[in-house]
């Protein structure tokens, strides 16, 4: 199998849905010509045509809006918005139409549309560069909201999205596109290549929505992440010597929780880690429902290891995100807790 | 609202001699346009070292724009752009120091650190921001606008976007808010033919931007934005019109940049003799400089020794923005609300 990075991945997913399906249409800002700022688009208008593979003016709402009008009509639309900060101008489109339209036409219409974003801090991107908006998405009852941590779900999953028919918000970690990151900043960029994620088939695969996989057995703790801070848990897991269990969610919404609850049920404690602020983050619904589901299984408080309530820092970025050091002293409060 | 109205019998525009702009002020643009350019070209320096962080653009090649425009505004006018903002800064009077320090991300900066390249304000210089929302500066300096008329303080707000951003919907909600109150904002479209790596034909059904303001009764122009006195000129004239009562006003400045969209792109969508073609024929910077020789509004050695003294501001901003402090972290949780 060829190793991928997880752009070439995602390249991969949409090549495959183009080839296999003549519904699938692809755009976004910069998406066609230029092949996507980060280049997951690239070299697809060039093979699949400027009917399949074009681009936006800088048009969020109309982007999101457009794309729903395309799915209803039976089109497969993947759009790309070009960074998660830019979303906000197709909040309200997400949110009143796309998320709804299956159930006020009570079946009648759907809107299969994938909204694709490069997610996420950890490079030095700043306050519009930066965010992790996942937690107003989760909020919104008839999305999905997927957050790949590698090349290989990230592929699996993006031919999922597509071919399911529901809209999906398809949040992409792109601290981690080039290669894994441990946390530790300025570290220099180990590859994709050396990971066993990295190893991508070239054909057609589906890495199902809804399933959490533990990406490292324990007993001590576990850890409930997604995206970039899967990894920085393993290092730091790893670096602290704690045998703690982690879990990738992979998908927010609609989330595993039983994966979650059969592990918590064995480990007792638990850090749940996002970038996101820690007010109404991701992370306070996970602590919720595992305190409803374990609530006597848990021998300290759920640790919420997260983002501050404060936008995403320019200077000082490595004091607010979740990096290696943050995470150790995490797992080793819940682990010492008596 | 009778705001409006009297804001304009309020204002006085400021007469100069027919016979076109004098020395001092082709020297002053002159001066003010090579600082922006060195400026630039320091700060691409430091973000290649990585004292830069995050998303860094540079504004070489369209410096003519942001100083015509700057010298036809008067004290206590409103400037507000987007994330290609440090020459708007310098246009306004804001210092080297304070910009360059903000890009590095020290206490020095404009915002202490907080906002970055993209991100800057200046409330003694009415610079408002320094917007990493493609399009949303467009709303904000139309409001701005109305807080003058509401005032009748006779202040125009220069409201700066780029031929990408003009496509965004609320551009358009704001053109049709202006003109229905008639506010005093002149719309200076920054056309460099790119928005990122798609160019003005391939995102736009009208590519003469000038003209987005027909159906909504606002007037526009086309402007040569690589000529500072064309600049001048326009904006002068848009600026009073907008100052007088008669509503906003849309300036089209036909600009380029040289340099990539960001630090990090490669520019692969365009010819390198389409860059040259405006680097070698049409630079702004080389125009004046012909200008006020042609005019013999100064010598070679006067320009030289301009040069050397802007060099040596640029160095020091450099300087001043490695050796002012790094913010205190207790900064990170400052001014996200007002303090208790
Ligand atoms: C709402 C929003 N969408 C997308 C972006 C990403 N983006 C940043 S700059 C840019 C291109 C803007 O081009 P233009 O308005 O022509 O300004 P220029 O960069 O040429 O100065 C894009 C798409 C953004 N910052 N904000
Ligand atoms: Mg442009």
């Amino acid at each position: 199998m060829p190793a991928m990075n997880m752009l070439q991945a995602l390249n991969s997913a949409m090549d495959v849905l183009l080839d296999k399906h003549p519904e699938t249409v692809i755009f976004g800002e910069d998406s066609g010509y230029f092949g996507g700022v980060f280049g997951a688009t690239q070299g697809l208008q060039k093979k699949y045509g400027l009917d399949r593979v074009f681009d936006a003016p800088i048009n969020e709402a109309a982007i999101a809006a457009m794309a729903i009008g395309m799915a209803a009509k039976g089109l497969k639309p993947i759009a790309e918005i070009q960074f998660a900060d830019y979303i906000f101008p197709a909040f309200d489109q997400i949110i009143s139409e796309m998320s709804r339209l299956r159930y006020r036409s009570a079946g009648q219409f759907v809107s299969p549309v994938v909204v694709r974003s490069p997610w996420g801090g950890g490079i030095r991107g700043g306050q519009t560069h930066s965010m992790s908006p996942e937690a107003f998405f989760t909020h919104i009852p008839g999305v999905k909201v997927a957050v790949p941590s590698n090349p290989y779900d990230a592929k699996g999953m993006l031919i999922a999205a597509s071919e399911g028919d529901d809209p999906v918000i398809f949040f992409e970690p792109k601290r981690i596109y080039n290669g894994p990151f441990d946390g530790v900043p300025d570290a220099p960029l180990s590859s994709w290549a050396k990971h066993p994620k990295g190893e991508v088939p070239e054909g057609h695969y589906r890495v199902e929505l809804g399933k959490a996989e533990i990406v490292r057995e324990g007993e001590a703790c576990t850890v409930v992440t997604y995206g970039t801070l899967v990894h920085v848990a393993v290092n730091a897991a790893e670096k602290a010597g704690i045998d703690a269990e982690i879990i990738d969610l992979k998908t927010l919404a609609p989330y595993d929780i039983e994966t979650i609850v059969a592990s918590v049920n064995k480990t007792g404690r638990v850090v749940v880690a996002h970038e996101a602020p820690r007010t109404s983050g991701f992370g306070a619904e996970l602590a919720a429902q595992i305190q409803e589901e374990c609530f006597y299984a848990l021998e300290a408080p759920v640790f919420r290891l997260t983002g501050w309530d404060t936008p995403y820092p320019h200077a000082h970025e490595w004091a607010y995100f979740p990096g290696q050091a943050r995470f150790i002293r995490a797992l080793q409060t819940v682990t010492e807790a008596r | 609202m009778a705001a409006r109205q009297s804001a304009s019998s309020k204002s006085t525009s400021r007469t100069r001699k027919p016979s076109g702009p004098g020395a001092d002020t082709y020297i002053g643009w002159y001066r003010d346009m090579l600082l922006i350019r060195r400026f630039e070209e320091k700060a691409g320096q430091l973000y290649g070292m990585g004292l830069i962080a995050g998303f860094c653009h540079l504004y070489i090649g369209q410096e003519a724009v942001v100083v015509g425009v700057q010298s036809a505004l008067r004290e206590g006018d409103q400037v507000i752009t987007g994330y290609r903002d440090h020459g708007h800064m310098l246009a306004t009077g804001m210092t080297a120091n304070g910009v360059m320090a903000e890009l590095t991300g020290r206490e020095g900066g404009y915002s202490r650190g907080k906002g970055g390249s993209m991100h800057m304000f200046s409330r003694e210089k009415q610079f408002f921001g320094g917007h990493g929302i493609v399009g949303a500066q467009v709303s904000l300096g139309t409001g701005l606008a109305f807080a003058n008329a509401y005032r009748e303080d006779g202040k125009v707000c220069a409201t700066y976007f780029g031929d990408g951003a003009a496509n965004q919907g609320q551009v358009y909600e704001s053109f049709n808010m202006a003109k229905i109150w008639n506010l005093p904002v002149v719309y200076i479209i920054e056309n460099n033919q790119y928005a990122m790596g798609t160019s003005v034909k391939r995102s736009s059904s009208e590519t003469h931007l000038f003209k987005r303001g027909v159906s909504f009764n606002i007037p526009g122009e086309e402007v040569d934005g690589m000529d500072v006195n064309a600049v001048y000129e326009a904006a002068k004239k848009a600026v009073e019109h907008a100052r007088s009562g008669k509503g906003p006003y849309i300036l089209e400045m036909k600009t380029y940049r040289y340099r990539g969209h960001s630090m990090s792109d490669p520019a692969k969508y365009r010819t390198r003799d389409e860059v040259n073609e405006y680097r070698e024929h049409k630079d702004p910077i080389d125009l004046a400089k012909k200008r006020i020789l042609d005019n013999k509004f100064a010598s070679e050695d006067e320009l030289k020794a301009m040069e050397k003294e802007i060099k040596k501001i640029v160095q020091e901003s450099a300087e001043f923005a490695q050796s002012s402090p790094e913010p205190d972290p207790s900064e990170l949780y400052t001014d996200v609300l007002i303090e208790a």
